[in-house]
């Protein structure tokens, strides 16, 4: 645990984690129903940013993976009576074969070659729930039992909240150790310069493979948890457009490092919001199509104005102005 | 046999159409190395302005074509200056990332100006009948392979003999000798996002006169990507020839496996198949350079 170094930031992350199982006290269930979101995406981009933001790899299928892990929970849930507490890690692991069998090409292939392959990897997966109809309730969807861990219900708003953010803690203090484990380091030399990274010994195929698995692991946690929560399996609920956004978020919160990745679904989550409140007020005024227009437009506008104002994303602002607080009065550190 | 000709008829003119739509994309990629994603959505604004011309304006064919092409070379200049501009020189990562999202913008604009809606627009477009055997040649399908064929041409010569294409094919070949013999690098760049602009809009009418103008528009950008990868990323001929073979596939393999499969719907899911098989076994495509970087 030496992520933590001082006193003071133990201190600070006791307080934020109280703060945060603090919240259904204070908060209505809609509060509530945006923070899991919130959790659901960080997980799911936790797990995106070790694959693109550490290791290099750019995948845009990465809701295709989330509704691999989903169905198969779902599908263990519904069909086989298995345990929640057991379908969500088979979830997970199913997600992060998807992962592995899909990361193949990239042995071969990166950069646009790539992001294509993961396109297709999408379109595919969802195409391949379709058609397995008698298992996944195909296009109809596949309702499910209320999960329950044991004899404690997970109905309630609430108790699904400390679900979701207990694994959104326990994901981001794993993510942050994954990148200073042998493999982390291995995946940031794969990203910087993969030529170099194999001339010192990395084995190129081992690690690329890895971040793929890990990767598509935590996006298997991310959509099962998203499918149990409305308790109900639809492939609507992975739509193509949340690949782009969780790279989006990715890109607003700061690539390679898992602060931004937690930023970024912060970030953009909230701007979901504001447009679910600003949208309806447009539609009124202007045409019914406002608000569904507004949501694409501000999305792709704000990961336009990131990557050409602030193309290190909000993690390095919060960086500087640490530093800014931190050498206060001083204007840089000095060379003492 | 005549039902496997049919297909195979109807195949090659859609994927002389696609041809057209991964053409505007090559033509980016060679001179500028943007891997454009919003290339389809240029198709959708297409199909919408073919409506708002020939429809809204009640315009006849040849004038809504001229407005739409105008608009297109305004749209080309305004993405090439607004987006594509200030991120020169940044890694592949965040070039990629503001095509989709220019995707997504203009994807909104289509919902915000014209609703989202289906917009049929048949019948608009001149008729041609042609009748090869019992196999009828429907008259857009026609249409739309005239124009592209048309498009391809003009194309073509542009590149050959005038100064601003030779100065593209240059830019693609080496951009440090380009710029010191004086050739501005911006304005080959301009000119290659109006190119895509215009042949992405025209693609876009001629697909907005057989099927109606809607938000799937958009998903032919999907396909055009298959096209190129088949074709090679850097090939102008590739895309053409690709465009065709994967258009007569798309159409045999969904003629003949959707009614053995429960969900149908192979023809969406098809190009991806084979974009993956594509990467797989020959990332360079068929006609492209064999310069892939290897991992």
């Amino acid at each position: 645990m030496a992520i933590f170094r001082s006193t003071l930031q133990w201190g600070i992350v006791v307080a934020f984690i109280l703060f945060l199982f603090g919240c259904p006290l204070f908060f209505s269930d809609r509060i509530l129903t945006i923070l899991t979101m919130m959790g659901i995406a960080v997980i799911s981009v936790l797990g995106l940013n070790i694959l693109t933001g550490y290791c290099g790899q750019i995948s845009i299928g990465h809701a295709g993976f989330m509704a691999v892990g989903g169905y198969t929970s779902a599908v263990l849930c519904a069909k086989l009576g298995v345990p929640f507490w057991a379908a969500l890690p088979c979830g997970a692991l199913a997600a992060g074969i998807a992962g592995l069998i899909f990361g193949l090409p990239s042995l071969k292939i990166k950069g646009f070659y790539l992001i294509m392959a993961t396109i297709a990897a999408h379109f595919i997966i969802i195409w391949t729930i379709i058609q397995l109809h008698g298992l996944t309730g195909g296009a109809d969807g596949l309702p499910l039992p209320r999960p329950a861990i044991g004899s404690i219900s997970l109905s309630s708003k609430a108790h699904y909240f400390y679900l979701v953010m207990a694994l959104t803690c326990l994901g981001t203090v794993v993510a942050k150790n994954i990148v200073r484990t042998r493999a982390g380091r291995a995946f940031i030399a794969i990203r910087d310069n993969d030529l170099a990274a194999e001339v010192m010994g990395i084995s190129l195929w081992s690690y690329k493979l890895q971040a793929f698995f890990i990767g598509c692991v935590y996006a298997g946690v991310a959509g099962s948890l998203l499918i149990h929560y409305y308790s109900f399996a639809s492939t609507d609920q992975f739509p193509f457009m949340d690949s782009v956004w969780y790279l989006g978020m990715l890109i607003v919160g700061g690539m390679g490092s898992t602060a931004g990745a937690v930023f970024g679904a912060v970030a953009l989550k909230l701007l979901d919001e504001l447009v679910t409140i600003v949208g309806p007020v447009l539609s009124a005024a202007v045409a019914p199509q406002a608000a569904a227009s507004l949501a694409l437009i501000s999305h792709g506008l704000i990961i336009i104005i990131f990557l050409i104002f602030e193309p290190r994303g909000l993690h390095h602002r919060w960086e500087m102005i640490k530093a800014y607080f931190r050498l206060w009065p001083f204007s840089h550190e000095g060379s003492d | 046999m005549t039902f496997f000709l049919q297909l195979i008829v109807t195949g090659f003119a859609q994927g002389m159409v696609y041809a057209l739509v991964a053409i505007g994309f090559v033509i980016i990629l060679k001179c500028s190395e943007v891997f454009n994603i919003a290339q389809g959505h240029f198709v959708l604004i297409g199909g919408y302005l073919g409506y708002t011309f020939l429809v809204t304006l009640g315009l006849p064919i040849w004038a809504a074509l001229g407005m739409a092409i105008a608009s297109a070379i305004v749209m080309g200049l305004i993405i090439e200056r607004l987006i594509l501009r200030p991120l020169l020189g940044e890694p592949v990562l965040a070039v990629i990332m503001a095509t989709i999202a220019l995707a997504t913008i203009l994807g909104g604009l289509a919902t915000l100006l014209w609703g989202a809606e289906y917009k049929a627009y048949h019948g608009l477009l001149p008729t041609i009948t042609l009748n090869i055997g019992e196999i009828g040649i429907p008259s857009e399908s026609l249409i739309g392979l005239i124009v592209s064929i048309l498009c391809v041409a003009i194309l073509m010569l542009l590149f050959r003999y005038t100064k601003i294409g030779l100065a593209m094919r240059a830019t693609a070949e080496d951009l440090q000798v380009v710029q010191s013999v004086g050739i501005r690098a911006t304005t080959v760049y301009a000119v290659s996002w109006i190119i895509a602009c215009v042949v992405g809009v025209i693609g876009g009418i001629l697909l907005g006169g057989v099927s109606g103008a809607n938000m799937d528009l958009a998903n032919i950008g999907l396909k055009a990507f298959a096209v190129v990868l088949l074709g090679g990323v850097d090939s102008v001929g590739g895309a053409i020839v690709a465009g065709i073979i994967l258009g007569m596939l798309e159409n045999v393999a969904a003629g003949y496996l959707d009614p053995l499969l429960p969900g149908g719907g192979l023809a969406q899911v098809f190009p991806f198949i084979v974009m993956i098989i594509v990467l797989i076994f020959r990332p360079y495509g068929l006609f492209g350079l064999v310069r892939i970087e290897r991992v």
